[in-house]
């Protein structure tokens, strides 16, 4: 609270009261940086007459300012530190990218009064989150796209019993797909589970959109869907955020007990069904009318161009640039006469679809061109719209085949959607050239050169990678025999690469473990391996070992525990013995859960120690039922290197049977000789166990 | 005006650092910053960008096609293929050694850096080679390519970041006791891009 006394002077006697109380908040709203209640008392003071002035006397104003400070933060930190403003009481989520890492910012400026937790998988964190805010806590649970999957079960229902505290479920979907299996779309799946859903398009919005995403779903006692992209989740800004002091404080009430209202039957969802599709339309016209769902350029404009998300940086930008290239308004403000050529709709709030909003938006237009990453998702409601109000207006967009349907969207992209929808064929044309990553550039015109053929540079198992080495165990000891190999979700996926080839199948979290025990029941000559990471068999692997337990079936079980979860930035998860909270408890032991599901057969090997490795593997996988092995040895980023290896170039033969067997990236050809990069080797010694003729030295020996 | 800066390489090479301090001192300096990162899968020795787009006027965090101002190459062959986002008279800095995928030690042709480079003489006015294992071997650490990178970048004069202010960020977000080796190799960057 600032108090001031402020005295200023009016040269002219005849201003109005309300031209007056603008000028003073004018000054107030210079002066502040962040305010967000003004209160001002004052009186006027006619005084000499003569001179044509007035005193303006404050007697008092007190400016509430919201202390604020900036920072760099990414899109997902920017979330967190929202979340935080908002007073979010419980926290909980399972990694994956491109989520991971609002928990983990949360985690970080935790001062212990928030609960954080990596909660086994989404299913268990929506859970958790789900009954704190049943008891008036602030909760958000947070997940990539297909961790919904998983969460979905709790999630329909939960939309039907409702929460009482604000609950805000944050999923990040991943056009392109970069990191994920699928490129489904959460705002359809928000619209699916009738949940109000939110779609920032940059780290700055997703900031205050959280904040009002809590007050949202507290407001309706309905959880939220605030969903987000790759390229707000990791994309960096300069942001104004605010002082701790002026978090919000969420004191919890407490569970209240009511059968009616928390134990849901049919007779409940009935009745809450009725009342959902009755609040949806009242949350439209609440939501439609906040500042995240907008309308820019002109009134006179015929052409329209709808998008939301990151989609929207992408339309403005093109049209700036277009604005450059052809002098033209595309957008702008309208300067004597001169119309923009466009008329913006940006959707930041897309379910439920704020309809009166598009309705204002379509006023005029002839045609419509929607740009948007995933689903049709706004076409398919502006057709809806169109249709529902009887407006002829052409839509364009995924459906007619005017955007493309598949992977993101680009300045570039977006740019050539709109020159084809207004027929400026010229300057599509050009950019087509320039935007061929393949094709001769022809924006740097120096000299004629033909680009040379460029490598391919896919992701690989880092040098040292211990998966690299259960891999390599696994296949040398089936070599010559029938065996499937099933993959599951982490840095070992990458096992499926040449040279190692190790991985036949990866559909989602844990389908590994079962879905070797599909191939064994149809193909009874083979010997089917399942490998999963230490974190997936816990998120989701541990009912499908129970599964091959209970029906008999046969097969080889290879949990690769690297003590971390790797691929999504190295997070703890129960076999590490470590807590979001800090704590240090007892690390649950896969070991132990096998043996208690009946597994005669459990062996530990390090993988490092590449001939016992490959005795166990062959031992295990001549015996009878569900059997396994764990391969225990951490990942590079949560140990230490051993000393580098070298290649002797006295002894060496130049076989390249090194490189040809294991793929490690340290190992590399230097002017026809065999070398390995010492800034890459970690020193695992494998590849010493291959070379025929011990032409490796260093790096780690037998223990 | 803004500045679009796009750094490029192979994951694990630090790209995200260097990425991270210019955007630190341009912060500093008060300007808006955006930026963008690769994060996921590509971080395991996959190709990998960051871009950087400094001051007002700028609306995505990924810079257009041929609207880079400077490009900062970790790899020879990872500045080609990034090529077609520097604008006609933009800056490439690129390290002179090439970091070969296994894909292209298992195949029968090999792939060489100075194939790309050639072709970067021929189609960049700007171009500044670095040899960075010089400097890191007379440094005694195989870790600071990032570093001796973004000084010769800084030494060219086209991003609007002083030596000084990046040696701020460095300070401010560095941890101690590595910041006089990255004192030293931005300063050795600086140098090479003087000559
Ligand atoms: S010891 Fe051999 S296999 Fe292991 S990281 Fe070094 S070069 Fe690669
Ligand atoms: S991050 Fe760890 S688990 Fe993943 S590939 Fe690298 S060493 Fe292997
Ligand atoms: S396997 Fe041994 S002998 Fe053959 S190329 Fe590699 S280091 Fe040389």
């Amino acid at each position: 609270m600032v108090e001031k006394s402020i005295h200023i002077r009016f040269k002219s006697k005849r201003i109005l009261l309300h031209s007056v109380v603008e000028f003073i908040y004018g000054v107030v709203i210079q002066n502040a940086e962040w305010y967000t209640e003004i209160v001002c008392d004052f009186a006027f003071c006619v005084y000499g007459i003569e001179q044509e002035s007035i005193y303006l006397v404050i007697h008092r104003i007190e400016i509430k300012v919201s202390k604020m400070h900036k920072e760099f933060l990414m899109g997902n930190e920017a979330i967190a530190l929202g979340a935080m403003a908002a007073g979010v009481n419980v926290v909980s989520g399972y990694p994956g990218t491109p989520s991971t890492e609002v928990l983990e910012a949360i985690a970080k400026r935790n001062d212990g009064s928030t609960y954080v937790e990596w909660s086994v998988n989404e299913k268990a964190g929506l859970e958790v989150a789900a009954a704190a805010a049943y008891s008036g806590a602030r909760s958000i649970v947070t997940m990539k796209q297909v961790g919904l999957n998983v969460a979905s079960d709790p999630l329909m229902s939960l939309a039907y019993v409702g929460v009482k505290g604000g609950m805000v479920v944050m999923v990040a979907d991943d056009p392109g797909p970069i990191s994920s299996q699928t490129e489904q779309d959460t705002r359809t799946f928000g619209q699916f589970a009738k949940l109000p859903v939110f779609d920032p398009s940059s780290a700055a919005e997703a900031y205050e959109m959280i904040q009002t995403a809590f007050e949202v779903s507290e407001k309706h006692h309905t959880p939220v869907i605030f969903r987000s992209t790759t390229r707000v989740c990791h994309a960096y800004a300069s942001l104004e955020v605010k002082d701790k002091e002026e978090y919000y404080n969420n004191e919890i009430e407490g569970f209240e007990k009511d059968s009616s209202r928390w134990v849901i039957f049919p007779r409940l969802s009935f009745r809450r069904h009725g009342e959902i599709e009755e609040t949806l339309p009242q949350i439209a016209d609440e939501l439609g009318a906040l500042a995240y769902n907008k309308m820019e350029g002109s009134k006179a404009a015929t052409v329209g161009i709808a998008c939301g998300g990151i989609s929207y940086a992408y339309v403005k930008e093109a049209l700036a640039i277009l604005n450059e290239e052809l002098g033209w308004n595309f957008l702008g403000e309208e300067t004597a006469g001169r119309y923009s050529v466009c008329r913006l709709l940006k959707v930041g709030t897309p379910h439920p679809f704020p309809e009166e909003q598009a309705l204002s938006f379509m006023d005029g237009l002839e045609q419509i061109l929607v740009v948007e990453e995933l689903d049709p998702y706004i076409e398919r409601m502006l057709l809806q719209t169109a249709g529902k109000h009887q407006r002829a207006i052409a839509i364009h967009g995924k459906m007619d085949g005017s955007v493309k349907t598949a992977g993101e969207n680009t300045v570039e992209s977006v740019k050539t959607n709109i020159c084809e929808l207004l027929h400026l064929q010229s300057v599509c044309d050009k950019d087509r050239v320039e935007s061929g990553s393949q094709v001769e550039s022809n924006v740097l015109s120096k000299e004629n050169a033909t680009m040379p053929e460029l490598p391919v540079r896919p992701p690989v198992l880092c040098a040292g990678c211990p998966h690299r080495a259960s891999f390599y165990a696994v296949k040398r000891a089936m070599a010559g025999r029938k065996a499937v190999f099933c993959g599951d979700i982490g840095c070992y996926t990458l096992g499926n690469a040449m040279p190692l080839d190790m991985v036949d199948t990866c559909l989602c979290m844990g389908a590994g473990i079962t879905m070797a025990q599909g191939f064994g029941v149809v193909e009874k000559d083979t010997t089917c391996f399942a490998f999963v990471g230490d974190s997936t068999f816990f998120a989701s692997g541990m009912t499908g070992v129970v599964n091959a337990v209970y029906n008999q079936h046969d097969m080889v079980l290879v949990v690769l525990d690297n003590s971390t979860t790797a691929m999504t930035g190295h997070q703890p998860h129960p076999g590490t013995g470590k807590t979001m909270m800090g704590d240090i408890v007892n690390k649950v032991s896969i070991v132990k859960i096998l043996e208690a599901m009946g597994l005669t057969e459990v062996r530990m090997v390090n993988p490092l120690d590449l001939e016992d490795a490959i005795a166990a593997v062959k031992e295990v996988a001549d015996k009878p039922g569900v059997k396994a092995i764990i391969f225990k040895s951490p990942c590079i980023a949560v140990s230490k290197p051993e000393s580098q290896c070298s290649v002797n170039t006295d002894t060496c033969i130049n076989c390249k049977k090194c490189i040809r067997e294991l793929g490690c990236p340290a190992i590399t050809v230097e002017d026809g000789k065999v070398v390995i990069e010492p800034s890459l080797c970690f020193g695992c010694g494998i590849c010493k166990s291959v070379c025929p003729v011990h032409a490796i030295e260093g790096g780690r020996s037998h223990e | 005006m803004s500045k679009s800066v796009i750094l490029c390489g192979v994951g694990g090479q630090g790209t995200v650092l260097a990425s991270k301090l210019i955007s630190y001192a341009a912060m500093a300096k008060g300007e808006a910053v955006r930026s963008a990162e690769t994060i996921g899968m590509a971080q395991r020795g996959g190709s990998v960008t960051s871009h950087i787009r400094i001051g007002e006027g700028a609306f995505s965090p990924l810079i257009p096609k041929g609207k880079a101002d400077v490009m900062i190459a970790f790899e020879p062959a990872e500045a080609v293929r990034n090529l077609d986002y520097l604008k006609e008279d933009g800056v490439v800095v690129v390290s002179k050694k090439a970091v070969k995928p296994v894909t292209a030690s298992l195949a029968a042709k090999v792939y060489e850096g100075q194939d790309m480079l050639d072709y970067l003489e021929k189609k960049v006015q700007r171009l500044v080679i670095v040899d960075g294992q010089q400097i890191m071997d007379e440094l005694g650490s195989s870790k600071v390519l990032n570093v001796i990178l973004l000084g010769a970048a800084i030494a060219c004069n086209e991003i609007d970041i002083s030596v000084e202010e990046i040696r701020q960020a460095i300070k401010e977000k560095v941890p101690e006791r590595f910041y006089e080796l990255n004192l030293r190799a931005l300063d050795a960057g600086c140098q090479l891009a003087i000559k």
